[in-house]
């Protein structure tokens, strides 16, 4: 079947891309036709047109595409590394951490502008927990112990939300819920720039470790008897995934579903070699959370639906299609 | 010239363990040779090959290759020469045959480096030899345990090594495919000069295809040196704690005379 081709796989992912992008910035509170987003992008357009592409709308599409791109890929990694395909970017307790950073500065009030700040820092001191916790002095990094220790992080952070939720006003408590249900809607140029910028070397080094990442899906032991530096490739994937995790949480907020459902079902078109597979996610990954977003901004406009309802209602069936094919 | 691996006074415990699962074991592999490491289940037959190949750090004594520390080895160098096909391997994604034999040439190529000629090549040679091309395109879960066994051994044979150390080749196996993996391991060295160092539970085949064998036994090495030295009656049946006879291949064949071992039944009672 020709659409299993590795080259024609990407060309289609691509293409779902571009074609997520136009429909993310012509549709919204205000509809624009396709040919009017595409003289924008040219250089034409009326200025109202103009700041509507190119100041509200292409900034936005950017962060989706940046950001779905490093949840899906982080999660390809983290399901390799951790070797249980259960795995998802959030397992390890980034976005726990993450969260109780971003509600507490929302509920104690602190400048609004700081909570992609406090944000980053939770995710940061979580990344620094569990390789704690799943460190032991000369024998490296343990990923089993990893896993268990993600998830009792993240139910303690869990706890701490809920102390800083019950503390905190109707008005904060609202933006903190909503922040927690993750949304592209405050995205600016400088956010996107940002979040590129920090992105693409990340991306670089995570496509640097594809053949490690299959070699080490065979078990550390034949890992390392291939040649492998399994230590050191297991706590540089571990580092660079958690980052971009930490990252995209910092700016999106917690977005579920991507970083699980992407890997999985490029897996299952087009087979489980992480040479393809990551690039694959990135751009699969991308266009998923960039259509997921259109369809929140629009399906009860003007209201907005979170953006995690959208991923999980789309994802879900096309998910149980590709099992069930998997199957017979 | 210096022994392929060596080990001196070699020790090594695992954590939390009482007893020493390779204890005081001094030997050499030399260049060339087809070594069986033999021993009953528990006898240390595994734990020493990981120390000879650097995965494990003694406790104390030393393990070497080359004369040199096994476990200051840079891992890509020895995986250049040292083809390793462990006992234990949990595939976690359905890779297919021709990948999983790819990442044989892991460690001859750069981070950003394709498969050159030269390495698909090596992939294909190392699927026939292991009798897996016709395998090439299907996935891991889809093929039997012998088969697995074949594309693994294929595999290390795609790294080219000049050293091939197996631990428990042929478990899985039935009898043909046995005896065309111990056949393959005899054609390798004789053929390619290749270095071959096997653990097995198969006595009778190592006695006739290895050119030396070590009999291990509670972690120590009991003995080693030709089948004919170690396949001593006395010996086996303390170590084995069986009843055995030891009799001759009766050929025809190039292995005609070589010595087995037979086992008798028991009578009932719990054999000394």
């Amino acid at each position: 079947m020709i659409l299993r081709a590795r080259s024609v796989g990407l060309i289609l992912l691509v293409w779902l891309a571009l074609v997520a992008l136009l429909l993310s910035v012509a549709f919204g509170a205000a509809n624009l036709p396709i040919s009017t987003v595409l003289d924008v992008v040219l250089g034409g357009g009326e200025p109202t047109e103009r700041t509507i592409v190119l100041e509200l709308r292409m900034p936005r599409a950017v962060l989706g595409l940046v950001s779905g791109g490093s949840l899906a890929v982080s999660g390809a990694v983290f399901q390799a590394l951790l070797r249980n395909p259960l795995a998802e970017p959030y397992v390890l307790g980034i976005s726990g951490g993450a969260a109780v950073g971003a509600v507490a500065v929302i509920v104690l009030g602190v400048a609004t502008g700081l909570v992609p700040v406090g944000a980053l820092l939770g995710a940061l001191v979580a990344i620094g927990l569990v390789l704690r916790i799943a460190t032991q002095t000369g024998r490296g990094l343990d990923t089993r112990v990893l896993l268990l220790a993600g998830v009792i992080a993240s139910a303690f952070f869990q706890a701490i939300i809920l102390v800083l939720l019950t503390l905190a006003d109707v008005e904060s408590f609202r933006s903190a819920v909503f922040w927690m249900m993750g949304s592209l809607a405050s995205a600016t140029w400088t956010d996107a720039t940002m979040l590129g910028l920090y992105v693409a070397p990340s991306i670089v080094v995570l496509l640097a470790l594809a053949r490690p990442l299959n070699l080490l899906a065979t078990g550390e032991e034949t890992a390392q008897h291939l040649g492998l530096n399994v230590q050191r490739t297991k706590l540089v994937a571990f580092l660079v995934a958690s980052l971009l995790v930490a990252a995209s949480v910092a700016v999106c907020g917690v977005i579920g579903f991507i970083g699980l459902v992407i890997p999985h079902a490029i897996r299952m078109i087009w087979g489980v070699d992480h040479r393809f597979l990551l690039p694959a996610s990135f751009i699969g990954g991308g266009a998923f959370l960039l259509l997921a977003d259109t369809g929140a901004r629009t399906v009860a406009a003007p209201a907005e639906l979170p953006i995690g309802v959208i991923t999980a209602l789309i994802g879900v069936p096309i998910f149980v299609v590709l099992l069930r094919r998997r199957i017979a | 010239m210096s022994p392929v691996f060596a080990a001196a006074a070699l020790h090594y415990r695992y954590p939390g363990s009482q007893a020493a699962a390779v204890n005081d074991v001094t030997l050499k592999i030399e260049s060339g040779s087809f070594t069986a490491l033999i021993g009953p289940n528990g006898s240390g037959k595994s734990t020493l090959l990981k120390l000879l190949v650097g995965a494990l750090r003694p406790e104390s004594g030393t393990a070497s290759y080359q004369g040199r520390d096994s476990v200051s080895w840079d891992r890509r160098e020895l995986a250049r020469a040292v083809g390793v096909v462990p006992q234990l391997e949990e595939m976690l994604f359905p890779f297919t045959v021709r990948e999983l034999v790819g990442m044989g040439r892991y460690p001859h190529l750069g981070s950003w480096q394709n498969e050159r000629e030269q390495d698909r090549a090596a992939i294909d040679r190392a699927l026939q030899r292991c009798d897996v091309s016709s395998l090439a395109d299907r996935t891991l879960q889809m093929l039997s345990g012998g088969e697995r066994q074949r594309v693994r051994i294929a595999r290390a044979l795609a790294q080219e090594p000049t050293v091939l150390v197996l631990d428990e080749p042929t478990a899985a196996l039935d009898v043909g495919h046995e005896m065309a993996l111990f056949e393959l391991l005899a054609e390798l060295r004789r053929h390619d000069g290749a270095t071959i160092l096997a653990a097995t539970h198969n006595v009778n085949l190592a006695a006739r295809y290895a050119s030396s064998m070590v009999l291990l036994s509670e972690g120590s090495a009991v003995v080693s040196g030709t089948p004919d030295e170690v396949l001593q009656r006395d010996r086996i049946e303390e170590v084995y704690q069986w009843p055995v006879l030891v009799t001759r291949h009766p050929g025809p064949g190039p292995d005609t005379g070589a010595p087995q071992i037979v086992t008798l039944a028991g009578d009932g009672t719990t054999p000394t």
